[in-house]
């Protein structure tokens, strides 16, 4: 789960962390109003989206004249912000935060990461602060410095000081950057985050370190102890049919071709997507019903498969292992005649009680297309929009 | 042969008493495995499909021999789950929850630097030597005892691999998941040297997926150290990047963890790659010829 800017600051600030005064507005006579309460002549306007990338498509404008303020609010409120981290949609901007402006010295990169090739915490550096940080890693990964914190031995101060040497942090810089990273490690433990990334991090005109820009990840599966942070969820940012399946603890991700899938775990719904493409069609979606694969929960995977307008068929892929096919048949049917489904239905089933699942399906007088295998079944569904 | 579990492989289960650990752990008795004992805190004393509960790992340690632990307690414990197992010394831990907060394993594998215990998942269907044990929740009708090791990252993307070795009569010697989390226990080159060990171990089918660099790393090893055929598929090369597909592994970050960058590393190694998940067996099956 991502937090906004204006969130994450607010973390910052609660934890003793260096960032600029700012404030969240929802309307432009609010933006006016917390700009107003700022001491300082020269203000940020932020679009609030979970993307990066923003200052380069007009998501973040300066301004040196108060009055301005409200117009470049309004401006951005209500509209949706297309960067090149987001789809050809665009999130919406519902809130914009404007923040005091500063001058700047000089930009790091910083962050703090789960990294899973070292199994632990990772802290990652670099003197190119405000770039897109993989660019930097592609083209000059000399400059990328990393730490990563022994989870035996806990976070090591040697080791903080080393990686400021290594930024040319100097004197009393130096100790506002081990301050710093100690608090992200604190706080990044504290909130289940698998991300706290600061960038740009910057030296202001008074020679200290202020988090220019912030953004957190709450590890998904930790939401359960993190009520708090939960509260702070941001739906209108999420694709609304992957908001809905997540909701009937489905698996879903939208996808831009015209062949729906509906398969039983993760790596098979991926595999399915492979075979579409591979036979020369183009997968709709991402599904995964899990492994109780019940009525309930295939009639909800086929509703929201269906609010995609560009759905042309649907491919059924089920390994019945402990679930039997013949009660997925069943959920199939009862799905199939709730939701009075027009459109070509593919159907692959394998494993336990198949023969019986097939002649369900068959019995059932309804318009399914059975396949024998999952070649079969990949040929038929694009043959099925090809059609 | 066969590699971590066999017939004689006596097996605890945490979270026997609830409904996953009871549903499946009666399957696994069913399939033959030899089910000791249970832990549930709080029921200790009693019995559950007819072997006694004990209130910790220790106790259970303490009056019976253990091989194996098979946990199936509620994601928000089942980390002090997997600890209390390791403090226990027990051999394999095979942790079969989904939904461990990441942090929680970054604890787990802190507490294993200093340990002899081997740890299978979490969020993985288990291990299975055919027609000897199950420790999981894989169907055990779809195994046949044979010669084909799998590992594999995909719970289901497993069984379609058993089903197609099954199919061309080559059988299985040990189905290993390893799991879809990003941080785990056994990865692809620890189970690739069991395998490469056993003797009843003809060929290996590995199964992977976007995410990480754990194919990558065991194509590095195979090239050197393993003189068995392996097949491999890699599930998501249609998978956009940015976005988490079901499992929590999976996601492709940046340049990192792409589908054709796995298949590529493993081409170099000289490893038998399929593009189709449909064509695993028959490779193995003509390999092998």
């Amino acid at each position: 789960m991502n937090l906004h800017e204006y969130q994450s600051k607010q973390i910052f600030l609660e934890s003793g962390m260096p960032v600029l005064e700012g404030g969240v507005a929802i309307s432009p006579d609010e933006a006016l109003e917390v700009a107003k309460n700022l001491s300082t002549n020269i203000w940020a306007v932020k679009a609030q989206v979970h993307a990066g990338g923003r200052g380069k498509v007009g998501g973040v404008k300066i301004t040196k004249d108060l009055d301005e303020v409200k117009g470049l609010a309004e401006n951005m409120l209500g509209k949706k912000l297309i960067t090149k981290q987001t789809d050809g949609d665009g999130l919406p901007i519902n809130h914009v935060y404007i923040e005091a402006g500063t001058e700047i010295v000089a930009e790091y990169y910083f962050s703090l990461v789960i990294d899973r090739a070292q199994e632990t915490w990772t802290f990652i550096a670099s003197t190119e602060g405000g770039m897109d940080i993989e660019a930097v890693a592609e083209d000059t990964p000399e400059k990328i410095i990393k730490y990563s914190v022994d989870p035996s031995k806990g976070l090591c101060n040697d080791s903080l000081r080393s990686l400021a040497n290594k930024l040319n942090f100097k004197s009393h810089l130096s100790d506002e950057f081990i301050d710093f990273s100690s608090k992200i490690f604190t706080l990044a433990k504290k909130i289940d985050a698998n991300l706290i990334e600061v960038n740009p991090l910057i030296i202001d005109g008074d020679n200290h370190l202020m988090a220019l820009d912030s953004k957190i990840a709450i590890e998904d599966n930790a939401l359960f102890r993190q009520p708090e942070l939960y509260k702070m969820r941001d739906p209108e940012q999420e694709n609304k049919l992957e908001e809905k399946a997540s909701n009937n603890d489905l698996s879903y991700v939208s996808l831009d071709g015209n062949i729906a899938c509906m398969v039983n775990g993760a790596g098979l719904a991926m595999a399915t997507m492979d075979l579409i493409k591979i036979h020369g069609g183009n997968p709709a979606n991402f599904l995964d019903v899990g492994g109780g694969a019940t009525t309930e929960r295939v009639t909800a995977a086929f509703e929201i498969i269906l609010e995609n307008p560009n759905v042309k068929s649907i491919l059924v892929n089920i390994f019945g292992g402990i679930v039997r096919c013949d009660v997925i048949a069943d959920g199939i049917i009862n799905a199939v005649r709730t939701s009075n489904i027009s459109i070509p239905i593919i159907v692959r089933l394998e494993g336990t009680n198949v023969e019986n699942g097939k002649l369900r399906l068959e019995e059932s007088g309804l318009k399914i297309i059975s396949a024998n295998d999952l070649t079969d079944a990949a040929v038929k569904v694009v043959e099925s929009v090809g059609l | 042969m066969s590699v971590l579990i066999n017939s004689s492989s006596k097996i605890l289960c945490q979270g026997i008493t609830g409904s996953q650990g009871t549903f499946h752990t009666d399957q696994c008795i069913e399939y033959g495995s030899n089910v000791v004992a249970g832990v549930t805190p709080g029921r200790g004393g009693q019995e559950h499909l007819g072997v006694p509960v004990f209130d910790s790992v220790r106790e259970a340690r303490e009056n019976l021999e253990i091989d194996v632990s098979m946990i199936f307690v509620p994601a928000k414990f089942a980390s002090e789950a997997v600890i209390a197992a390791i403090d226990a010394e027990i051999g394999l831990i095979v942790c079969i929850t989904e939904g461990i907060p990441v942090q929680d394993m970054i604890a787990v594998k802190a507490k294993m630097q200093d340990s002899n215990s081997k740890l299978i998942g979490p969020n993985c269907p288990g291990i299975i030597t055919p027609e000897e044990s199950k420790v999981g929740i894989m169907p055990g009708f779809i195994h046949q005892k044979g010669s084909i090791g799998i590992i594999s990252r995909s719970g289901t993307l497993t069984y379609e691999a058993v089903h197609q070795t099954t199919h061309y009569g080559l059988g299985q010697s040990t189905c290993i998941g390893i799991g879809g989390d990003p941080i785990k226990g056994l990865n692809f080159i620890d189970c690739l040297e069991l395998f490469e060990a056993d003797s009843d171990t003809k060929g290996i089918v590995m199964v992977g997926e976007i995410g990480g660099s754990d194919e990558e790393k065991a194509a590095m090893f195979i090239k050197d150290n393993i003189s068995k055929p392996v097949v491999a598929y890699i599930a998501g090369v249609s998978a956009p990047p940015g976005k988490r597909m079901g499992h929590a592994g999976a996601i492709v970050t940046g340049k990192e963890g792409t589908a054709s960058a796995k298949y590529e590393a493993l081409n170099e190694a000289g490893v038998h790659t399929v593009d189709s998940l449909a064509l695993i067996g028959k490779k193995m099956h003509s390999v092998l010829k």
